[in-house]
């Protein structure tokens, strides 16, 4: 393997972690904004609806 | 990528969430409803309230500043078919953000994702979400007398958020330095301690109570592990299909 190829397949290795990185990202806020409105959001409605969810996942609710 | 991932965490969150949901019904929302009858029950009396030394009280589902007379509430789901509706949708949420969650950890960490690893990140996080928050803040049915709920709220996400960079230390870095801030990350929650309240004030039998805490936290467990199962069976499908 010649250096300039090793070099090329470092920057691609590179750009796939940083990409795997960006949708780690993506995939944690999403799912951190879900378990946040199915868990702590305060709006009555909310919380009425997802009520006995909160009490059975043991989240702090009222 | 990001498609794979989100189709993956929706599946998985959707199977594992139902199974709970059907769980929940037959485990904890019985015992919700039983509570639910103490409290009404009690809700007279308890609005008048005892005076613990001149400290508040937040009873739950009074609402935070007692109303003398009919509560107050908003729009909530009818008892029966249309509760137990919102009660699966909410756990199919939940789970989908449990499955999103554990798929972003492990791809950040670099793991290959499998059933077998994704059930070893979903019993960590069960340990950051469910055991140690309970350790301060025990799983409680409605009635239960609480410290004011942000706090309470915030103790819970700064318990999980620690524990979980305690259990990444403990189990993936080899520094010395990393392991005593493991072990002081694991304590330091608990050394602060949880907002409670500054009295007891629930009438629901103490049994129901202890029953509710154990299956409250099982069905926590059941929620995370099968959604690491899920997430690892379905992505490694995917993957065969990509492949072939």
């Amino acid at each position: 393997m010649t250096g300039l190829s090793i070099a090329g397949a470092k920057t691609a290795s590179a750009r796939t972690r940083a990409e795997a990185l960006r949708v780690a990202l993506v995939a944690f806020f999403i799912g951190a904004a879900l378990v946040f409105v199915s868990g702590f959001a305060h709006p009555e409605a909310i919380h009425n609806a997802a009520h006995d969810t909160r009490h059975a996942l043991s989240y702090p609710c009222h | 990528m990001l498609n794979r991932v989100l189709v993956v965490g929706l599946l998985a969150g959707l199977v594992a969430g139902l199974a709970v949901a059907v769980l929940q019904h037959f485990t904890t929302t019985p015992l919700i409803l039983a509570a639910e009858t103490y409290e009404t029950a009690g809700k007279t009396a308890a609005l008048a309230g005892p005076d613990f030394g001149g400290a508040r009280i937040v009873l739950a589902h009074t609402g935070h500043e007692p109303v003398a007379g009919a509560e107050a509430e908003g729009w909530k789901p009818e008892d029966g078919l249309a509760r137990t509706f919102f009660t699966g949708l909410t756990t199919v949420v939940s789970a989908i953000g449990f499955a999103l969650v554990l798929l972003a950890g492990m791809i950040a960490a670099g793991d290959e994702i499998d059933a077998r690893r994704a059930l070893a990140w979903a019993a960590a996080a069960f340990l950051a979400t469910g055991l140690a928050p309970a350790l301060g803040l025990a799983p409680e049915l409605p009635g239960a007398a609480a410290g004011p709920l942000v706090a309470r709220q915030a103790w819970w996400v700064a318990t999980a958020v620690a524990t979980a960079a305690s259990l990444w230390l403990f189990l993936r870095t080899e520094a010395a330095w990393a392991k005593v801030l493991a072990a002081l990350l694991l304590v330091a929650p608990h050394a602060v301690g949880a907002p409670h309240p500054a009295g007891f004030e629930s009438r629901v039998p103490a049994e129901l109570a202890a029953q509710f805490a154990a299956r409250s936290l099982a069905v926590q467990a059941a929620l995370w592990l099968l959604t690491g199962l899920a997430v690892g069976l379905i992505w490694t499908r995917f993957a065969r299909r990509v492949a072939a």
